[in-house]
């Protein structure tokens, strides 16, 4: 009989079919909701206040209204804000997303230059607290009510409520200033010749290009700024972590893995884990995506030359195709890693349907 | 006449309890849970354990086996073959665990793992106690356990989750995950009490089915006289965390010799009965923190006397029953459960 309920797990052929469908139909969707982003955030821009000519015109020339309007044409800032719309979105779609007014350079330029410096940091940000906040969380609640607990938990508590400024500036103060043994700021020391440019990550630029002083070197700077970010990612993973566990802990089927003969370690990880994964790896993809572009005060106190610094200049300055570049890079994340997750979620969920 | 209960009991039993006592710490002191459990089964034998919700049955048999809650306190003796369990490194308890002694729980579904396939739970079960066997081995057993608790179309059913099995198949599952590595004794915690009442049927012919063809010894926890009554060779019923009678199905049913038996035995709905002659004991089960004194029993008993309330009795040996009540051989001839179960009007205490 064609059974809705052995449509799953029953035939596996079946799912990988669905999988695909799925992501073809997400696939045909993705333009249009980047189209809105796109729609969004250049609207968002023509809102502010400021005068965008403040940034490509000194305060001086400011008052000479031949070099404003030929600035003004220059930058195509003379034209009604439908064709601007039209124009950029034209543009873009050639993979041109514009110049810069502060840096004069394409801004796909200037992100693909900064991206690796971020996805570096924040990689290395979410494997530690990925790790640290997954262990932490189940420990918490494995030994709930115990002294583990409650150090566990203020560790927690530590990481997602100091603001990222002050401990940065204090572990670099504590490490870098007075023991000395990590780096300060930057990716690597400047003394240094850096690598070719060849993924961007200066870890693995470094090792590709074999030399190992360097490598080291760019391991020792990015050790800081990624234990940073990472504490308060660890904080909130091991929060969740814990809080699901303890209600897993208490179902049934727990008890019929002891009664199975199965050891703690196997009951927490194969049993009580896996059915926690689905909170869990929302939260790892959505901190993932969020840190993209808000490791900005992070990036900041360590200098590190990645996206949130471009970000955060760029807005102070009124560039407004460097703003819309960053606003576009940050919500093709989203979009990834949510398509991402929702994959992941069937791989770890077997009751979850796409549709 | 009631004679003590002699030491000697049950020594040669597979799984031997005695004052077994489950307490949880709380802050006036230890709660006592089970209090002196006393059980044994004996092998090829059915074991009723009767109570109701909150009497200890299943706690006593938990901890038997080292599954009790963290916080609980065990004391007193379980012996298994022999052996002591009590006090047992947890390494030597989980080795037996699954493989000599299994459990299956009341509801299937909650008991059965979501998120792994039917088929990687039993080979769990397999593989934990046989790290040796090799993976198509332990598919081809596991094929054999589906086809032995009669799971139709195993080799398409292996890959498939517990959701997408109806609750006596689930419970089949458990049945057959149970009885993966040939145990010697499976305890059966109120295995039917969760499934529709032609499924309690067939899960009780199964679980009666594979004791014979496998020789094990069933524990059948329930709060379901009519369970006991039609598969249960033994049968102990428990008050308040401590045996207040035992004795032999037949002999339970046809003389029984402590007032909350006859209450129990009562209180089953019978066809000639009409639905406002229902009867039930009057009064609660105690809580835990408040457990009356002298015989647990006596506030809701129409026989209790003043001893009721001061000494908690001994078991008695009164003809083939053990009872623990003062009274166990002089209470009144027994009318079979039709009317009332106390001579006073005990519907209305």
């Amino acid at each position: 009989m064609p059974n809705d309920r052995s449509r799953r797990g029953g035939n596996r052929g079946t799912l990988g079919k669905a999988m695909l469908n799925y992501i073809l139909r997400r696939g045909i969707a993705m333009p249009f909701i980047l189209l809105g982003i796109v729609t969004m955030a250049f609207l968002l821009t023509t809102v502010t206040k400021g005068d965008p000519l403040t940034a490509v015109v000194s305060e001086q020339q400011m008052n000479n209204p031949e070099i404003v309007a030929a600035a003004r044409q220059r930058w195509g800032l003379d034209r009604p804000l439908p064709e601007r719309y039209l124009i950029y979105v034209g543009n873009l779609l050639r993979g041109d997303m514009g110049t810069s007014f502060v840096t004069r350079r394409p801004v796909s330029t200037d992100l693909v230059a900064r991206l690796p410096a971020t996805f570096e940091l924040v990689l290395a940000a979410m494997i530690i607290g990925s790790v640290v906040g997954i262990l932490f969380g189940l420990l918490a609640a494995y030994y709930r009510d115990t002294a583990i607990d409650q150090v566990a938990r203020l560790f927690s508590l530590f990481g997602s409520s100091v603001p990222i400024f002050w401990m940065g500036l204090a572990l670099l103060f504590v490490f870098s200033v007075y023991f000395q043994v990590l780096p300060g700021l930057g990716r690597i020391d400047p003394r240094m010749s850096p690598p070719p440019v060849i993924t961007g990550f200066m870890t693995i630029d470094t090792l590709l290009a074999g030399d190992m002083t360097a490598f080291r070197d760019a391991l020792a700077h990015l050790v800081l700024p990624s234990f940073v970010l990472g504490w308060t990612v660890a904080g909130t993973i091991s929060r969740l972590v814990r809080a699901n566990m303890l209600e897993v802990m208490e179902r049934e089927f727990i008890l019929t893995a002891r009664a199975k003969g199965a050891g703690e370690i196997r009951v927490v990880l194969r049993h009580a884990f896996r059915n926690i994964l689905v909170p869990v790896l929302t939260v790892i993809s959505y901190s993932f995506a969020y840190l993209i572009t808000g490791a900005v005060l992070t990036e900041s106190v360590f200098a590190w030359p990645g996206v949130g610094s471009y970000a955060v200049t760029a807005a102070r300055s009124l560039d407004f195709p460097a703003i819309i570049g960053v606003t576009i890079v940050g919500g093709v994340m989203f979009l990834i890693t949510n398509l991402l997750t929702d994959i992941a979620y069937v791989l770890a969920n077997p009751r979850v349907r796409l549709n | 006449m009631t004679a003590p209960i002699a030491e000697a009991d049950g020594v040669d039993a597979l799984l031997r309890i005695r004052d077994l006592n489950v307490g949880f710490s709380g802050r006036n002191g230890t709660l006592p849970a089970v209090r002196g459990l006393d059980l044994h089964v004996s092998r090829g034998e059915v074991l009723g354990v009767v109570g109701e919700s909150g009497s200890g049955k299943s706690l006593g048999m938990l901890a038997s086996l080292g599954l009790q809650a963290r916080n609980a306190l065990v004391s007193g003796s379980v012996r298994f073959k022999g052996q002591e369990l009590i006090g047992r490194p947890r390494r030597e308890l989980r080795a037996l665990r699954g493989a000599q002694i299994s459990m299956i729980f009341q509801d299937p579904l909650s008991s059965l793992n979501p998120v792994m396939t039917v088929g990687d739970q039993i080979r769990e079960a397999l593989y934990l106690h046989n790290r040796q066997m090799t993976k198509q081995k332990a598919t081809q057993r596991v094929l054999d356990l589906l086809r032995l608790v009669a799971i139709p179309q195993p080799q398409g059913r292996i890959n498939q989750y517990p959701h997408e099995f109806s609750g006596g198949m689930r419970q089949r599952v458990m049945i057959a995950m149970a009885v993966a590595n040939d145990p010697e004794l499976l305890v059966a915690d109120e295995p039917t009490t969760a499934l529709d009442v032609t499924v309690q049927a067939q899960i009780m012919l199964m679980l009666r089915d594979l004791k014979d063809k496998l020789g094990l010894a069933l524990v059948l926890i329930t709060h379901d006289l009519g369970v006991v009554a039609g598969h249960a060779d033994r049968v102990a019923v428990i008050y308040a965390g401590r045996v207040v009678e035992e004795a032999a199905v037949r002999e339970l049913f046809a003389d029984p010799r402590h007032p909350y038996t006859r209450g129990l035995i009562a209180s089953i709905p019978k066809l000639t009965m009409s639905e406002d002659k229902l009867y039930s004991i009057p009064g609660a089960p105690p809580m835990l923190g408040a457990l009356p004194g002298g015989c647990a029993f006596h506030p809701r008993c129409a026989y209790a006397q003043d001893v009721c309330r001061k000494v908690e009795p001994p078991t008695h040996r009164v003809g083939t029953h053990k009872s623990a009540c003062h009274f166990a051989a002089s209470l009144p001839a027994w009318n079979g459960g039709l009317g009332a179960a106390a001579p006073e009007n005990g519907a209305n205490d």
